[in-house]
């Protein structure tokens, strides 16, 4: 059987001044018809842009350099812009990472598909109509003829990757390219819409090209895998192959990196008095006003939580769960609506913000976005320091503190006059972690710390972050939707959803016997939960 | 910060804007030792002298003498070189007052609207309410209650910019404010006055500066334009509007009377709208980062 | 909609208050005594003392200010003293050659910016691009008499194409009225042509980037349908806001280009009433202006109900 797409020794040539001058060197591979291929890579190992150069959409100044890309035995690189533009969306299809803004967001859901079957087909506008409303109903859309009338904004992160999908497959393209397509949804969407694309594509025999930086995603779709870095292609085969007996040297970093599903046996209980304790926590947004109907929304209900010196509890959900919210009112970022903060015996809740200042001193918290976290015209020493002077520290104290504590993230104490961009996001985060510790707090609030860090960034954090606790007996919250690091740094979690804790327990029985049908839910759409990966591997040391 | 200084200084349209601006500058400073006469001084035996003529010139000290006459007189017998360049002085100085002074104020309610959520209703619908009104008719109504004069004048065409330069300040705080560093700040215990001026404001001073440029830019437009409709400075004090509206009355005949100082107004202008357009392109992170992602 | 529409037709009243706040105290702002300024040299102490019972200036600010805008809520702006009329009246006279100019040059406006603005975009960098924006650097730097006036020396007395000022009515026709609108409207257009194609340019730039643009590659859609249905129907919110925004440089450019082609309209009023210090014509001009700017805003929102369908509020 001849593959459908094939690429022999493509170079892609990035413009002069960027990083380095090749976004993928040496790139050959074959996807089969009926098999899906997944192209595996964290952040600049040039998977996406591999992904474009099929679609002959790389941008003006990127240019595939040499090397054949052949649809079907056709080299698409000799192809003339109208004889590509014939194929795209026809032979080939495309499926985005971000459903809300792949799609036009001021065009009915319809017409968005109606387009591209009058651009491609001779057909008339009604059976165009019939054909686009039987394909939502196989992407298993509700209400095919609502959908069809609707804007993307009316519907669900979903069911828009379900348009998307529906706008790829309705053409029967021999070749469909899916670019992160799970990446922006939660854990139980992504599950649905993973289970619809493979259903689809053995039913119609696709040949489907896989980016994804997700080894969870790999184990549970892929038949072959391609692993990349930095541009280069560092191991292909077989997916049982690659993911239990990796070859190469940063495939089995990469698998090491992973964390597990399963929480460790050996967990340490805390018990006695506890340093933070909630109870009742509740945070009722309310919007509108004069003209309109007053819309409330609860995005916390009755949270309760408690959290001893060492211990680290975890409280997990999906977007919208909460989670967020509670970290927030902890740290009196917003103020609860009702519920009583305590830490140690000191109120948090109710007292002005003005009396909060000590208490602020013993909370810190760590944010998602490296790249926004830290003022970008400020000194990380200056950052660093902020808290410490505002407390009545010395500079010089203060300054000597810092360089300590660069040490402790393991940073060099000599980029403290520098300014936060020339650091890796990894690096941001340690930093923000220094800054956290410079006021010596008691609690350390990790919201979603360590999400957008690529997962080999995310094992150091982590074990960083570990470290730093053993030492300096932190007590730690730490907010994830990401199961499987709860699963490796949290003694205990919470599990939420809309507003609610549904569950909570020691990390290892609520995962190994989760309760609540929400939980069950949860653990069993972890993406490749069932796969063993190679074991016995160890992470690259920081 | 000194690298940025370097970084905008290798921008081009930057260059430019400096380079003439600061030519224009060096004539009004020296405008007198330039071969210029007293402005305002007419010598009624040379009334509508074309340009480049030599004629006999009778002076403030009465003393004739041959003196070549550059851009020709006006219909009074003024000498319109002496008075574009005496003009330079009129617009530079209304386009930096009015720009520093808007700036300075809209950037004191921006902040206020921004981060204090109580005055910012009550503060933006006054706002709303002057930018309903055209800023050209606003100063001329001012203008027209305070009488004109350079201090009125100013104050007149700053007004109309307040609300312009509030707006985006309050618009950049609403935006930075919800940063996570900010966040950050606030969770280290930083009191809001120190965020106010240690974080919100220096990520806001690049879009500041260009903005800054672009009312300097207008200011010197209307300041023209008031002149121009005989409602501004008075006519005997030169300013390039004033030149224009005496030209008016002998366009037909004497059309350069028009141009030169039109020349010179278009090319203060120009200079100071691609000196912000270049700014904009080096200082503003978002601008560069999208240039840069074509 | 009808929540949202509401909405904004309320949002109206408190803007036009603070106008009407700001207009009356302009006569307050006079130093000295508003009456004998107002009045001029040759005033006698009679004419003083009428013309502070007429604008009220011997009561006090509140009493005044709600005497004032008792009339204004029924309609009356006051009396001219220089005209010897209703500044109702007045504005009415005039209103017909400048909403003529306006109107006309936001056509023109309109059908060149929104194309030009839309092929830089797609040619981010090309040739057309950079000439715009260079266009566009100079339209905001050359002030609009002087552009008036180049038009002027070149069209009407060089090439003897236009009329060198002054406006034909309507009712005598339109090839006159068009005749002499035209150069006019065109020299107003220049700087709202560099403002509209600038944004446009902008937020197709912006658009184009965005995901769906590539979608919309991706589907193998023609140039012409990405760059019409997907980039440029996205960007037509911040255009039409601008559009709306600009009515206000529109305005003030309708002050200068009047005066400099003598068209009998409310800008030449303007300039006429503040010559006399004619206060009551100023006040009610100002109003009438940014009663126009605010609906033309109104309306401006109104249309994101069609241009945007995620703007229900």
């Amino acid at each position: 059987m001849s593959a459908v797409l094939s690429l022999r020794d493509v170079c892609i040539a990035l413009p002069s001044g960027a990083d380095r001058a090749f976004a993928a060197e040496h790139i050959s591979f074959d996807v089969d018809a009926g098999e899906i291929v997944c192209l595996l890579g964290e952040s600049g190992s040039g998977k996406s842009v591999i992904s474009f150069s099929v679609m002959g959409l790389l941008p003006d100044n990127v240019r595939v350099a040499s090397g054949e890309i052949l649809l079907d035995g056709v080299n698409l690189l000799t192809l003339s812009r109208e004889q590509l533009r014939a194929i795209r969306g026809d032979d080939v299809a495309m499926i985005f990472q971000e459903p809300m803004t792949a799609l036009n967001p001021v065009m009915t859901c319809g017409d968005q598909l109606d387009e591209l079957l009058a651009e491609h087909t001779k057909l008339s506008a009604s059976e165009r109509r019939k054909k686009t409303l039987a394909m939502f109903e196989s992407v298993k859309l509700p209400e095919p003829d609502r959908v069809y009338a609707s804007y993307p904004h009316q519907l669900s992160g979903g069911q828009r990757q379900r348009i998307m999908i529906a706008m790829a497959l309705i053409l029967e393209p021999k070749l469909l390219i899916a670019d992160e397509p799970t990446t922006a949804l939660d854990v139980t969407t992504q599950a649905e819409v993973l289970s619809l694309i493979k259903a689809l594509q053995r039913e119609r025999g696709t040949a489907v090209l896989f980016i994804t930086h997700d080894m969870g995603v790999v184990a549970e779709i892929a038949d072959r895998v391609i692993v990349l870095q930095n541009g280069r292609q560092v191991e292909a085969g077989e997916k049982a192959q690659v993911l239990r007996h990796p070859r190469e040297a940063y495939t089995q970093m990469l698998i090491a990196s992973v964390p597990g599903i399963e929480p460790p046996a050996e967990r340490q209980t805390h018990s006695g008095k506890a340093l933070l304790t909630v109870t009742d926590l509740g945070k009722i947004y309310s919007s509108g006003g004069w003209f309109q109907k007053k819309r409330t929304t609860e995005a916390a209900k009755a949270v309760t939580l408690s959290l001893h010196p060492g211990e680290t509890v975890g409280i997990v959900g999906e977007s919208g769960s909460g989670k967020s919210t509670v970290a927030r009112c902890i740290t009196r970022l917003i103020d609860p609506t009702t519920g009583v903060m305590r830490l140690g015996d000191t109120r948090l809740d109710g007292v002005t913000r003005g009396s909060l200042m000590l208490a602020r001193k013993r909370i810190q918290i760590i944010f998602q976005d490296p790249y926004r976290s830290l003022d970008p015209r400020q000194r990380v020493g200056d950052a660093i320091i902020e808290g410490p002077l505002n407390f009545g520290v010395s500079r010089e104290a203060a300054m000597a503190r810092a360089r300590e504590l660069m040490s402790l993230v393991r940073l060099s104490p000599d980029v403290l006059s520098r300014y936060p961009n020339e650091f890796s996001g990894g690096q941001r985060q340690r930093i923000s972690i220094a800054r956290a510790l410079a006021l010596d707090p008691e609690v350390l609030i990790c919201d979603e710390a360590v999400s957008a860090l690529d997962v080999s960034v995310q094992a150091q954090v982590l074990k960083l972050l570990e470290e730093i606790q053993a030492k300096l007996n932190l007590a730690i919250l730490f907010i994830t939707h990401d199961l499987r690091v709860a699963a490796q740094i949290c003694d205990r979690v919470l599990v939420m959803q809309k507003g609610i804790v549904v569950e909570q327990g020691a990390t290892r029985d609520v995962f190994m016997a989760p309760q609540h049908a929400y939980t069950q839910r949860l653990l069993a759409s972890a993406p490749g939960r069932d796969f063993q990966f190679a074991t016995g591997l160890s992470p690259v040391a920081i | 910060m000194n690298a940025t200084v370097k970084q905008v200084l290798r921008n081009g349209a930057v260059r430019f804007g400096l380079i003439v601006l600061g030519l224009l500058l060096l004539l009004g400073l020296f405008a007198p030792v330039l071969g210029t006469v007293d402005p305002s001084w007419l010598d009624a035996i040379n009334m509508n002298q074309k340009p480049m003529t030599t004629a006999d010139w009778t002076g403030p000290d009465n003393q004739t003498a041959p003196r070549t006459l550059y851009m020709g007189t006006d219909s009074f017998g003024r000498d319109i070189y002496s008075r574009v360049l005496y003009g330079i002085r009129v617009s530079l100085i209304v386009g930096v007052t009015v720009a520093i002074v808007s700036l300075l104020v809209g950037t004191f309610l921006g902040l206020v609207a921004g981060y204090f959520r109580r005055v910012d209703t009550i503060l933006m619908r006054v706002m709303d309410g002057m930018m309903a009104i055209p800023g050209i008719l606003l100063a001329i109504a001012l203008v027209a209650a305070w009488g004109a004069q350079l201090s009125t004048v100013i104050i007149a065409i700053a007004v109309p910019e307040i609300p312009r330069v509030t707006r985006l300040v309050r618009a950049l705080v609403l935006s930075i404010r919800e940063e996570p560093y900010i966040e950050a700040a606030v969770s280290v215990g930083t009191p809001t006055w120190k965020i106010l001026l240690r974080h919100v404001l220096p990520n806001s001073i690049a879009p500041m500066v260009v903005q800054g440029t672009y009312v300097c830019a207008s200011a010197i437009l209307i300041e023209a334009i008031l002149s121009f409709l005989g409602l501004g400075l008075p006519s005997e004090i030169p300013t390039w509007g004033n030149i224009m509206a005496e030209a008016r009355v002998v366009f037909s005949s004497a059309p350069h009377n028009m141009w030169f100082p039109g020349i010179f107004l278009g090319l203060t202008v120009l200079a100071v709208n691609v000196l912000g357009d270049g700014l904009r392109d080096t200082l503003d992170p978002k601008f560069n980062k999208r240039g840069e992602k074509r | 909609m009808n929540s949202f529409l509401l909405k904004r037709i309320l949002a109206i009243i408190p803007v036009m208050a603070i106008v009407a706040i700001i207009v009356f105290t302009l006569i307050r702002l006079v130093p000295g005594d508003p009456a004998a300024v107002i009045a001029g040299n040759m005033a006698t102490n009679e004419d003083i003392a009428r013309i502070r019972t007429e604008l009220g200036l011997d009561r006090g600010f509140f009493a005044q200010l709600g005497l004032w805008s008792q009339g204004l809520l029924q309609g009356d702006l006051g009396q001219s003293f220089f005209f010897k009329k209703d500044v109702v009246e007045l504005i009415g006279d005039r209103l017909q050659p400048t909403l003529s100019l306006a109107f006309l040059t936001l056509i023109i406006t309109v059908l060149i910016a929104v194309p030009l603005g839309t092929l830089a975009a797609w040619k981010h960098g090309g040739w057309l691009d950079r000439a715009l924006m260079g266009f566009s650097v100079l339209g905001f730097s050359i002030p609009v008499f002087v552009l008036g006036y180049l038009f002027v020396y070149f069209f009407a007395l060089k090439l003897d194409w236009f009329p060198v000022q002054g406006y034909r009515p309507l009712k005598d026709g339109v090839g006159p009225w068009l005749h002499h609108l035209l150069l006019p409207a065109f020299t107003l257009s220049i700087v709202y042509v560099a403002l509209i194609a600038r944004v446009t340019r902008a937020s197709v730039a912006e658009a184009l980037t965005e995901d769906y643009v590539r979608t919309a590659r991706a589907k193998g859609l023609p140039e012409s349908r990405v760059l019409i249905k997907h980039a440029l129907a996205n960007a037509a919110v911040p255009i039409v806001t601008v559009i709306g925004i600009g009515i206000a440089l529109l305005i003030g450019g309708v002050v200068v280009t009047e005066s400099v082609y003598s068209i009998p309209g409310l800008g030449t009023l303007t300039v006429d009433a503040v010559l006399a210090r004619d206060f009551p014509v100023i006040q009610g001009v100002i109003l009438f202006f940014a009663f126009l700017y605010v609906m033309v805003n109104l309306l401006v929102d109104v249309s994101y109900l069609f241009l945007d369908p995620r703007i229900r509020y």
